[in-house]
């Protein structure tokens, strides 16, 4: 009997959803908006997840010698500033700069003092940002005068430091790191919720439809965002507790959804026949319901997961969100309009790469819905 | 009617009721208290604020003690800002959320509508494009990213409004807020006239109207408009509620005196009152907008009748 059943269900259902598929895709490939937005999302994607592993900084790494610096594709340090610098490191090791010279990559520096000079003083003349590796390469006056070679360690800061002086490419990346995996760990949560908890009320239906569905009227009914607000400031701002909040709020439009499609799916023949082969009703709601309500489902997912990253971006702007150092795009954003008028870049590289995200996702929002449900427009 | 709008105000009665005990509770299992301050309080100190304020009586007391004083429209004490009461704290900074909410709402409202309206009659047009466009540009962009840029470039780069505060209330400390809080909502109302507007043009009774030779301005002002107003009106309800009681972010990044700043500086402080009377008032207002937006159907469409 088994065996019957499933050679006549498998191939069948395996060409409908082959074609279902097919078609869709074809329908999303030649929508121009969307692709673009694909490739832009994987883009920013492979940026913000590969590239703190490439990239030289890290995210919480500081530099002192450069707070605020603006953006600027040339490498720091600058070649006037050098002079200054190497004569603070020598006053602090107590010494007395005679002569200095950079070309680039390396420079050169003559340092007296009236005792003979310990070697161990050029570990001052590597402590600033801008120099490395010291060496004594001559010495005269019995020790008196020394010789110093060293290299300039030149550093690119492309989105220029924020006022901590920590380069804001890799807190861009970690932000979008924290941002995404939010929206879409978060979006997983109330697809579970929403996708169980209708398919149980619409297939069940009568009296337990009845009070199911008025719970989420009240639900829907409530200040959803101040209870998020709450739940972070009470029981403190874990990452975990964040996505989870969210996605405890959102699955209200799932669970309707995905109740509609129930009940027009329950009366079809399939279900008949699972019910008439002995499913439970756990079964079938598992094996034939949920597996259906898939095209409408994956449309209201793309809307959710944009959705889902502006109000973790919200919170992080309220200063709720994950904590320093760890930064999201909300929080970058929130560090940026403190400081305006004299760091104008600590806004507009998060803000940017923020507000493209959400219109890359927006744009395969509308693709998706228009390959896989045509009838919807 | 009439008894369709007093039993809606009933039935919303469980509502809040489940809104209070949900937030009461939830806030009151959470760790810590108003009166955990880093330097600690004397301990007899501590003991008379925690009897003055029924903190060292059971939580279900606590409980009951609240609703019944809610029942009789007192808000309590708050917590932190010792010399007020919740309703004096919030009737204080109320009025300054509802004049920013009323004019965001104006022109999120009849801004969106006369913009969707405007591009569904050149549907495919490059007006209509490039309405559309700023239009999804409204939507993706939220206001914590628009309410500072505009400030940057209006307040710092052009000098031409203030950068906050709210001043006199005049036209120019306002107009910054007011936009921030009403562009995205002004985009969505647009979007949906828009859609619901080009449905409507096509229906028997607008085609019957432009056989009579009415000019398209009466068409679609007395004609269309009706109709098409129905879904971007169910909208309008949850929008209404949220951007009069203040939005937090634009009352942040303006330095406004509102409610919406209360509800976040109250629940850092474990401010309990605060927190409470902000949450109640918000459900008050979106119970009361919600059945406001079920009249205006009834008004819009003469085919719902609520007995």
């Amino acid at each position: 009997m088994s065996e019957m059943t499933q050679s006549l269900a498998e191939p069948v259902a395996a060409m409908r959803g082959t074609s279902l598929w097919a078609m869709a895709r074809h329908r999303f490939v030649r929508n121009k908006a969307s692709m673009a937005s694909l490739v832009i999302l994987v883009l920013v994607a492979v940026f913000s997840f590969g590239g703190t592993w490439v990239y030289p900084h890290r995210y919480d790494q500081i530099f002192p010698s450069y707070v605020a610096v603006p953006p600027s594709l040339d490498p720091y340090p600058r070649e006037d500033t050098l002079l200054q610098v190497m004569q603070t490191a020598v006053e602090r090791a107590r010494l007395r700069l005679d002569a200095f010279d950079a070309d680039g990559t390396t420079y050169t520096a003559r340092i007296s003092s009236d005792k003979p000079i310990d070697a161990r003083a050029t570990r001052y003349l590597d402590r600033p940002d801008e120099f490395d590796s010291a060496e004594i390469t001559g010495t005269a006056d019995d020790g008196r005068t020394i010789e110093v070679k060293g290299r300039v360690n030149a550093q690119y800061f492309p989105f220029g430091t924020d006022r901590n002086g920590r380069d804001l490419v890799p807190r861009i990346m970690v932000g979008g790191q924290v941002s995404i995996t939010v929206g879409l760990l978060a979006t997983f949560v109330s697809l579970v919720i929403g996708v169980t908890y209708g398919a149980v009320s619409g297939y069940v239906g009568g009296r337990v439809d009845n009070v199911m569905m008025r719970f989420v009227e009240i639900l829907y009914s409530l200040p959803f965002m101040f209870f998020v607000i709450m739940l972070v400031v009470f029981f403190g701002r874990h990452f975990v507790l964040i996505f989870a909040a969210i996605g405890a709020i959102e699955w209200l439009d799932m669970a309707r959804i995905v109740r509609g499609q129930t009940l027009s799916l329950k009366r079809r023949e399939f279900v008949e026949a699972a019910l008439a082969m002995g499913l439970t009703n756990w079964q079938i709601i598992r094996r034939h319901v949920i597996p259906n309500t898939i095209g409408p489902v994956v449309v209201f997912v793309t809307v959710l997961v944009p959705k889902v990253i502006l109000l973790e971006s919200f919170l992080s702007f309220l200063g709720l969100g994950v904590q320093e150092p760890m930064t999201s795009w909300g929080s970058l954003i929130a560090e940026g309009t403190t400081g305006m008028q004299a760091v104008p870049w600590l806004l507009i590289y998060p803000a940017v790469f923020f507000v493209t995200t959400l219109f890359a996702l927006n744009f395969i929002g509308d693709g998706l819905r228009d390959a896989l449900d045509p009838k919807d427009r | 009617m009439l008894r369709y709008v007093l039993r809606r105000l009933l039935s919303a009665v469980p509502t809040i009721f489940i809104v209070v005990t949900l937030s009461f509770f939830l806030m009151r299992v959470a760790p810590g208290g108003p009166f955990n301050l880093e330097r600690p309080l004397e301990p007899q100190v501590l003991e008379n604020l925690k009897r003055a304020f029924l903190l060292d009586q059971p939580l279900v007391v606590q409980y009951g003690h609240y609703l019944w004083n809610l029942a009789h429209g007192d808000l309590g004490p708050s917590f932190i800002y010792r010399d007020f009461t919740v309703s004096e704290l919030i009737g204080k900074s109320l009025p300054y959320s509802m004049t920013l909410g009323a004019w965001a709402l104006l022109v999120a409202v009849f801004g969106g509508i006369a913009i969707g309206s405007y591009a569904a009659l050149r549907q495919n047009s490059f007006v209509d494009y490039a309405v559309m466009s700023v239009a999804s540009f409204g939507i993706t962009v939220p206001n914590f990213v628009l309410a500072p840029i505009l400030s940057f470039v209006f307040a710092v780069v052009l000098h031409w409004l203030p950068a906050g505060g709210w001043g006199d209330g005049g036209p120019a400390n306002l107009v910054l807020p007011v936009i921030s809080l009403a562009l995205p909502q002004l985009a969505v109302f647009a979007r949906i006239t828009r859609g619901s507007m080009i449905e409507t043009l096509r229906a028997d009774h607008i085609r019957t109207a432009r056989a009579y030779g009415l000019p398209t301005r009466v068409v679609v002002v007395v004609h269309a408009m009706r109709a098409a107003l129905v879904p971007a009106v169910s909208y309008l309800g949850p929008v209404a509620a949220a951007v009069l009681t203040g939005s937090v972010v634009v009352e942040t990044v303006y330095s406004l005196p509102g409610v919406g700043r209360y509800f976040v500086l109250g629940a850092l402080n474990r401010d309990y009152t605060l927190v409470m009377g902000t949450v109640v008032l918000i459900s008050v207002f979106i119970v009361v907008f919600n059945l406001l937006v079920d009249i205006l159907y009834a008004v819009l469409d003469p085919r719902v009748r609520y007995e």
